[in-house]
Order: structure tokens, then sequence, then C-alpha cells
């Protein structure tokens, strides 16, 4: 019996490197998982890495469309039924410059996917949950949605939204037990690590690695996992008493100045 | 995958030798229960030998492994003798969960004497010095050390079916020492974290609501504080202290686990 058995969840982003191994954790605790990315040729490649731990559907979306959500929650109740958990996953980083060189239109591109996102993903998957009286959903916030940190503006713009969104949506969704909470994970290894460290510094991406590690104080990044292990936590029956909440993977930045 | 990982959910702590404080009723007691549920040998401490009994038993007829630990924590050399005595047994400790605390007196702070305030203090923040001072030099393989704040850490709260602010203040250092320890012992793969409950089922809330002279309504009350609008259960926090104990939150520390029903989202 897993901990989220028969357990129906969406991750977005879900091709990504934390999408990708919270799918994987959610699998293997018992979910039926639906994961959502922009391109089909990754999802494939996704679908093909996880073939075998459990029921798996794959539906294309650009999180930034209405419609294109829609699709992908009424994709989801077609092949299993329901849905009981939205890990709110899908985000960009932005161009490592200080704000007042960012266009408008990179600073719009990063609010879209990272903030209408999550709220066109609670939007359409709310209203279920809150039908049945039960269901969870995560929102990736980061580290960077609780402090600032220097020449990631419209990221850091984004992700403090949606610690604000989560607040909000708890309070509204918490007389029908249905749950809201979001994670904050200090850099993680994966893909969009690597991009900010080339952004912060293109002649010695490493350094900026060496550097940014130096200032966590466990000495290392988040690795993928770290971050699905609370997400399994709080998609399950365990969390039922936690709500509108922010959980730091941080490896302890938070209790540093 | 790590072993974290597995899909296994039983045996998330096999293995690891737990130190539980305030063992014997309500949270403490439901952490010990599912921590040994899950493979930890734990030492049920107590200053109750009574309900600490029934806890080893309970968790020796589950076919766990359970050692008793009576004493207060306020008192250093008692501490001293039952951490030693627990590493004595089992060689180490991987997990301190400091949960033992006292709601203490209601009342504003202008009519609270001096011995009322050390006695919440000497329980619910040098009881949590005492331990961890013991208790991390036997974390040899690295440890887990989880510490009960509360919401009263957070925001504050002054009318019947709040704690006043010694109960507040006590909390609040709570968070203060998990931080400082959390960066001291890093370097040592040893982990800090609180817990921040909101109001939960416990002998230790239904006795404060007692106090307030009309149990039923400060119950109602206090239910009314949470958006998902009821107490939470012991086993609501248990499952939280399972997760840091476990290496499931190896990457987390310094941080403040909050549990509370909605309460803070406001």
């Amino acid at each position: 019996m897993g901990r989220l058995q028969d357990k129906v969840a969406i991750v977005t982003g879900g091709s990504g490197g934390i999408g990708k191994a919270t799918a994987r954790r959610f699998l293997e605790e018992g979910a039926k998982v639906t994961i959502v990315d922009l391109s089909r040729e990754s999802l494939e490649q996704t679908a093909a890495e996880l073939a075998g731990l459990g029921d798996l559907l794959t539906v294309e979306a650009d999180v930034t469309q209405e419609d294109q959500t829609k699709n992908y929650v009424d994709k989801t109740v077609e092949a299993f039924g329901t849905v009981d958990v939205l890990f709110n996953n899908a985000g960009i980083e932005s161009k490592i410059q200080p704000l007042v060189e960012v266009t408008v239109e990179d600073f719009e591109r990063v609010q879209s996917v990272n903030v209408t996102g999550v709220f066109l993903g609670l939007k359409h998957v709310l209203p279920i949950l809150t039908a049945k009286r039960s269901g969870s959903v995560i929102n990736m916030s980061s580290n960077g949605g609780l402090d600032g940190t220097l020449y990631l503006g419209p990221y850091i713009t984004s992700k403090h939204a949606v610690s604000g969104m989560t607040k909000t949506a708890a309070l509204e969704v918490a007389a029908y037990n249905v749950r809201v909470n979001s994670v904050h994970p200090c850099p993680v290894n994966t893909r969009m690590m690597r991009e900010i460290e080339s952004g912060f510094s293109p002649e010695d991406s490493v350094a900026a690695e060496k550097d940014f590690a130096s200032r966590i104080p466990l000495g290392r990044y988040a690795e993928p996992d770290d971050v699905a292990n609370v997400v399994v936590f709080l998609a399950s029956d365990e969390s039922t008493f936690l709500t509108g909440a922010q959980y730091r993977i941080d490896g302890g930045m938070g209790a540093t100045p | 995958m790590t072993t974290a990982s597995s899909s296994v959910s039983s045996g998330r702590v096999t293995g690891k030798v737990a130190f539980v404080t305030g063992a014997g009723r309500g949270i403490g007691r439901a952490t010990a229960i599912m921590l040994a549920q899950h493979g930890a040998k734990v030492a049920v401490a107590d200053r109750d030998a009574d309900v600490a009994q029934e806890v080893v038993d309970t968790i020796e007829s589950m076919g766990g492994a359970a050692a008793l630990a009576v004493v207060d924590v306020a008192d250093e050399d008692g501490v001293r003798q039952v951490i030693g005595e627990v590493v004595d047994r089992w060689n180490r400790i991987d997990v301190l969960v400091n949960c033992a605390g006292l709601a203490g007196i209601q009342k504003p702070i202008h009519e609270v004497t001096t011995a009322e305030y050390d006695r919440v203090m000497d329980v619910n923040v040098r009881g949590i010095f005492h331990t961890t001072k013991y208790a991390i030099p036997a974390m040899t393989n690295g440890g887990s050390v989880i510490n009960f704040s509360s919401i009263y850490g957070l925001v504050g709260g002054a009318s019947a079916e709040s704690p006043y602010s010694v109960y507040q203040a006590s909390k609040g250092a709570v968070l203060g020492m998990s931080r400082g320890d959390a960066m001291m012992y890093a370097s040592q793969g040893i982990r800090v974290n609180s817990i921040c409950p909101g109001f939960i089922d416990t002998p230790m809330v239904a006795g404060f609501l007692e106090r307030t002279g009309d149990a039923a309504a400060a119950r109602t009350a206090a239910a009314a504080l949470h958006p998902l609008g009821d107490l939470g259960e012991p086993d609501d926090i248990a499952y939280g202290v399972l997760y840091l104990a476990s290496d499931e939150s190896k990457f987390v520390t310094g941080t403040a686990l909050v549990i509370d029903g909605g309460m803070t989202a406001a």
C-alpha cells in the first residue's frame, strides 16, 4: 500500500528535473499520474523512463493557455476518473540582469508561466477538489519566493506571487477540506540552475556553481528527490492538517542572513 | 534511487535511534509510536514514569524496540544520565525529538511571578538546551534534531483561547535556538529544524482549555482559529516529525515546519 495509493495526480513541468523525480515518487507510492509539459518529445522520453512504474498519462500543454490547461484537466478526468493532487511545478527562470534592464516582454513571459500557469491550474482543478471535499495542491515557489536575490527580478517577483496566491487559495478552499501549500527549494541540481550559472558567469559556470553551493549551509545544491520527498508528504493524507504553509527545502539557507 | 525514496512506506526510519521527550502523552506519544512503527529504536522520555511505561509497552507489543527514560528535561543531571543510558544500550543517537513542553500560566505578563516564568522557560527552552547538549555528541553518524515550537512562536495571541506571553516567548526562543544550532552543526551532517503545530487535540491543550473556565466554548473558539475548521490530531504532527527524522528530509535544516490547519496563512 503506497502513501498515495489510487490517488490521481497531475504534475506540470513533468519532463523537467523536479517534475520527473516527483512523478516517479508519485508512481512508486501508488498514484496514477498525468505529466504535462510543452513538448511531445520530452514527454515521450520521460514516459519511457517511467514505464512500468504505474498508470501514466502524458498531455502536451502550454500552462499559460487556459484552453490547454482545461484540456490537461479534462484528459486526466477522462483517463483516471478524477483529480486528487495537482503539483503546479512548471516554471522558467529569467535572464541574469538588473531589473532596470529587463524588457517588459521578458518580465511578462516569466510571470505568464510562473504565475498565470499556477493560477490556471488552481482555477481548473480546485472546483473538482472542493466538489469532493478533499485534495491537495502543491505550488512550486522557491527560496526566492521568500527572500530576495540579485539580478533575477522577474523570477523572484513571480515566486513571491506564488507564495501569496497559495495563501489566498488555501484560505478560500479550507472550508471544503482542500489544502494548498507551497514548496521553496534553494538551487536544485537541474537544467534551470545550469542556465542561471552560465548567466552569472558565462566564462566559468562551474565557479558560479561552487559559489552558490558555498552559500548553502549543507554545502550542496538540492537534488530533485529532496523536493519530491516533501511533495509526496504534502500530497498524502499524512498532511491533512496542513494548509497555507511554506515548506523550505534549502539546506539551511533560510536560517542565514 | 536512494533508500530514502524507496517505494516501501514502512521502515522510513529503520535502524535509527530516537530520543523523544514528552513521549508519555499527546504528540510525543504519537511520535514515539510512529517512529517505532517505521523501524526506529525509541527512548521514551517523560517525567511521568507510568505514562512513559505505557508507551514502552505499546511499542513492544507491536514488536518494536523501546527504552524507558524517566526524566524531567529541566534537570540537567537527569538528562545527562538518561541519554548516557540510551547511548550505552544503542551506541548512538540519530534523532532527538524535543516535544516536552508546558502551556504554563494563562495570565497577562504583569501578573506572572518569576517562579511561573522560570518553570515555563526551564522546560520549554532550557530542557531543549539540556537534551541537545548531551545528544549532539552522541550523533556520531549525523542526525536530526526536531524542536517543538508552536504557531505561537510565529504569531501573537492574547485572548482566552490563546496562551499568553511567557509561552509565546519560550516558543520564539526555540525557533532561534534551532536556527543557530542548524548553522552550527550543518558541517557535521546534523540537521536541526522546528515544528510549529496549531492547536492539537492533546492533554496539554485539553488542560489549557479547561483552565479557561468554559472548556467547550474555548474549544469551539480554538477550532475556529483554524481555516480547516477543527483542532489537529497528534498524528498530524507525528507525520511531520517522521519526515524530518527520516533521510527523506536530508536537505532540510534550519527551517520550521508549520502544521496548523491554515491558521498562520491568514
